[in-house]
């Protein structure tokens, strides 16, 4: 069946009435035995929350009932404060003796046909009724529920008297097809128990839901207005108990209503009523309706594991022994699975639960493990613990990414964390500062395959964002190959024997005395590869036939999201042999740095003194430069640029001095700075750039603020220890001195308003995207491309006849086109 | 002011309109109806220019740097 559409409505007192199962009246919810009131607000007919006790109304039990409504008869009427917004705009466009429409007829045929919205009603009401000519009042709304008309107080009752006089054919006019009086209650529907089911606390206690708490709050008023009443109580006790009512019934619908206190618990507790139990990220529609709990599933801090494979990942054993799998009992594996099940619950690799064939589910306990084992027949199927090998998702959140949610094969292991390779750790976007990652399970044997053939590590090494690998080698992994590929580098064989077998134990040997590095690296390579690419220095590497003849391995050559021999490989060989290449590279890296160790120091920033002169010179320079220009621009003899203004014109120039002198410094850097293990790094492309250690070793430079040298704080000065009006470099943000140093506390203070311009534009830019990327995949998610190749909705309407106009795999695209010759080659 | 022909533009791909028989192919193709298409207002300059009416179905031939040519198929709706 289709649902065609969904209409949204009041509900009438009569319907309250009609599906009610109970007549709340009294204020007491148990008698002396601690039974429910008949008649009180946890009236047995209204449902079930007690286990074993059968519906008064249904029949059914705890799972089957769901409980039925009751009503409450107010002693005055109320209005609906969600509502009054609505009772106060027809209060405005309606009569307050005949209850016609203000707008003249005249007008209304001007209208006909249009859908006015309730603003240009309001604007087109007339002062005097059209009709029956009475001079309508001054109407004035104090939010959130009252009404004032002149000097007097509309109260409820006068509303719905207005309300009801509303004819049929004037409320078609402005649109509202319910009648407008349900919007001032009269019945106020009593929700099931198991809405607001009570619990029994350790004690014997019983707590009851804020719910019901509020809704005693509004039986006891209501009878004690109704006691008044009878009594014939004067007037203003009645009002001020009316007030209160409504008071009671507004917090009840929502209790964040502002200009009205917050009605609270004896404890001083808001309390959470209606509208909070519907609003916000962890309300009804958020929380529970647009996002559930997942069974299946385990959440744990992620730590880094180089001895675990790329696809694996580190599942601890208490983990472990409470994720299972179902498995089908048979011929095959009945021996096995009996084991699992003797093993028990408690003790990995065991099991949970068996079901049985007809569908009954049973624990596995020390004080059964025995006779469930005996009972096992083909038929049954046995929850077990998570095993090794099994295919489990692996998510890191924001999943921003299909790599963000990829599989892998599971390891169990001690301890408590989840263990991951390292190199996965670009697409996840993960680091060990604490990170937290989730881990499902799939159940069924198709989920398992669809996991393994869509979803696995080694499918995602290419990237469909820019076709290449998003899987690399990192920090450390680079420096360590950059060291060992480098020219005159050799290992004798004890050294090589040793690195080679920590990686691999079935690759052979080569039979010679030394290795240089580069050769050693070679073994690990495909032996028909050959391949030439600039290095990230720029320089020529060369592979020809399975052997680095030439160059350094670096981050351009096996880098996450650059690696073009990953590349190759990938292409060439395939993801798995890729995957293997990954992970032997880096543990290549690893092994040979551990043979001398790798560290850095502050001294490897240490410039030598020429250095330090070259560098002084160079400021000088700039300070001069800068002085001139600015001595010409009071004179105004600066020669303007093409399109600016002189003072648009002098700041272009002094940055461009600023730029070409911190150029020049970095110059002097490279020239200068001998081989060091922070300069390997950097070489590499593992981590850190020139301009780090320029800033640290020699010079900050220019700190800018939105793209401007520093010219704000006080007035036409940068700080109040400087002249008004100083244009010199030192007043307008430029550091001089590098990071080790140190720099003056006004050059600090600059830096310190750049970074925090740096960091404010980051958060800002992240949230920005986020939120961008949210409502992208919010327009996008139903998308789905059909088996004919046409892009489709929810409603099956065709987005695209062919998926981004092409059909190409964006991840099996190539940048440079075919290159025949070297296919020919290889064929 | 001089009157521009917009189909003469690079940027504007070839807009044609399907007959009857093409249509009815085209949804056959696709099993589809007419609302399930892609839809384009009567008065968009394209279509004033070839005089499509709301209902027709418009044939676009996109030239793609990937695909060579890619089709694309819209209904015309009123605007």
């Amino acid at each position: 069946m289709k649902v065609e559409r969904i209409e949204f409505g009041i509900v009438s007192p009569e319907m309250v009435k009609g599906m009610s199962a109970a007549k709340i009246t009294k204020t007491e919810l148990y008698d002396q035995e601690g039974y429910p009131i008949e008649g009180g607000l946890m009236d047995p007919r209204l449902g079930v929350i007690d286990p074993g006790v059968r519906c008064r109304t249904c029949g059914g039990n705890m799972g089957e009932c769901f409980g039925h409504f009751g009503f409450l008869e107010l002693t005055r009427p109320v209005t609906h404060v969600h509502y009054s917004k609505i009772v106060f705009a027809l209060l405005k466009v309606f009569c307050r003796k005949c209850s016609r429409i203000l707008v003249d007829p005249r007008d209304m045929e001007k209208v006909k046909g249009r859908k006015l919205s309730f603003k240009e009603f309001v604007t087109l009401s007339k002062k005097k009724c059209p009709y029956c000519n009475t001079e309508q009042k001054k109407l004035k709304m104090i939010k959130p529920y009252t009404f004032i008309e002149g000097a007097d107080t509309l109260n409820a009752a006068v509303v719905r008297e207005r309300l009801e006089k509303i004819t049929e054919e004037d409320l078609t006019l402005i649109g509202i097809k319910a009648r407008p009086e349900w919007l001032v209650l009269t019945l106020l529907p009593i929700p099931p128990v198991t809405v607001r089911p009570s619990i029994t606390l350790e004690t014997g206690e019983r707590s009851e839901d804020d719910l019901t708490h509020k809704l005693v709050d509004i039986v006891r008023i209501n009878d004690r207005l109704k006691e008044n009443i009878d009594l014939g109580a004067p007037d203003f006790i009645i009002e001020d108990l009316w007030e209160l009512l409504q008071y009671h019934i507004s917090t009840y619908f929502d209790n964040e209503l502002s200009g009205v206190p917050p009605a609270r618990h004896r404890s001083g507790r808001v309390l959470k009523t209606l509208s909070q139990r519907l609003k916000t990220k962890e309300g009804r529609f958020r929380g529970n309706l647009a996002g559930k709990r997942v069974n299946f599933s385990a959440r744990t801090v992620i730590s880094p594991d180089p001895k675990i494979d790329l696809d694996e990942v580190g599942v601890p054993k208490v983990i472990a022994k409470e994720l299972t799998v179902p498995v089908r009992v048979n011929e095959t594996n009945i021996e096995n699975v009996k084991k699992l099940v003797l093993n028990g619950s408690e003790n990995w690799p065991g099991a949970n639960y068996v079901i049985r064939p007809d569908g009954r589910r049973k624990k596995i306990t020390d004080m059964n493990k025995e006779e469930i084992s005996n009972e096992l027949t083909p038929g049954y199927v046995v929850e077990r613990h998570l095993q090794d090998n099994d295919i489990v998702l692996f998510n890191r959140q924001p999943s921003l990414h299909r790599m963000s949610l990829m599989g892998h094969r599971v390891r169990v292991m001690p301890f408590k964390t989840f263990r991951m390779n390292l190199s996965v750790t670009t697409p996840y976007n993960a680091d060990f500062d604490g990170d937290e990652m989730n881990l499902h399970v799939p159940q069924t044997e198709e989920a398992k395959v669809e996991a393994e053939n869509l979803m696995m590590v080694p499918k995602h090494i290419r990237s469909p964002r820019f076709s290449g690998p998003i899987i690399g080698v990192i920090r450390d992994h680079i420096t360590g190959l950059y060291l060992l590929t480098k020219d005159d580098v050799k290992l004798s064989r004890k050294e090589f024997t040793q690195i080679i077998r920590s990686i691999d134990t079935t690759i052979e040997m080569p039979d010679k005395e030394t290795l240089t590095g580069k050769e050693l690296f070679s073994l690990f390579l495909p032996k028909d590869l050959s391949l030439e690419f600039k290095s990230n220095s720029g320089e020529l590497v060369v592979i020809e036939n399975g052997k680095l003849v030439k160059g350094v391995v670096d981050k351009v050559a096996m880098g996450a999201e650059s690696g073009k021999l990953i590349d190759k490989i990938e292409k060439l060989y395939g993801s798995e042999v890729a995957k293997k290449f990954i992970y032997n590279s880096a543990r290549l890296a690893i092994e040979f740095l551990m043979k001398g160790g790798f560290s850095i120091s502050i001294s490897d920033q240490d410039l030598p003194d020429a250095a330090r002169k070259e560098i002084a010179e160079i400021i000088e320079k700039i300070r001069k430069d800068v002085d001139d220009i600015n001595r010409q621009y009071e004179k105004g003899e600066l020669k303007l640029l093409v399109g600016r203004s002189p003072k648009e014109s002098l700041n272009h120039m002094i940055k461009t001095v600023l730029r070409n002198g911190l150029n020049d410094v970095q110059k002097v850097l490279e020239r200068h700075i001998k081989d060091n293990p922070t300069l390997a790094m950097v070489k590499s492309g593992a981590r850190g750039s020139l301009v780090n250690m320029v800033q640290t070793a020699a010079m900050v430079g220019q700190e800018m603020v939105m793209g401007e040298r520093i010219e704000r704080g006080y007035y036409q000065r940068t700080f109040p220890h400087f002249k008004k009006g100083t244009v010199s470099l030192e007043a307008t943000g430029f550091v001089s001195r590098g990071f080790k140093d140190g720099v003056t506390p006004f050059e600090f203070f600059f830096d310190a308003i750049n970074s925090r311009e740096s960091l404010m534009d980051k958060s800002l830019k992240t949230r920005h995207s986020g939120y961008m990327e949210r409502r992208l995949v919010g327009a996008l998610q139903d998308l789905k491309v059909e088996y004919d190749g046409t892009v489709r909705d929810s409603a099956n309407r065709i987005i695209e006849f062919s998926p981004g106009e092409d059909g190409l795999d964006p991840s099996k695209i190539e940048k440079v086109g075919v290159d025949v010759r070297t296919i020919a080659k290889r064929i | 002011m001089k009157e521009i022909d917009i189909t003469k533009n690079d940027l504007v791909p070839k807009h044609t309109l399907l007959n009857d028989g093409e249509k009815l192919e085209l949804f056959n193709q696709y099993e589809i109806t007419l609302r399930q298409l892609p839809r384009i207002l009567v008065n968009d300059p394209v279509v004033q220019n070839i005089g499509g009416k709301v209902g027709d179905v418009v044939k676009v031939v996109r030239k793609s740097p990937t695909a060579g040519e890619a089709l694309y198929y819209r209904v015309i709706v009123r605007g």
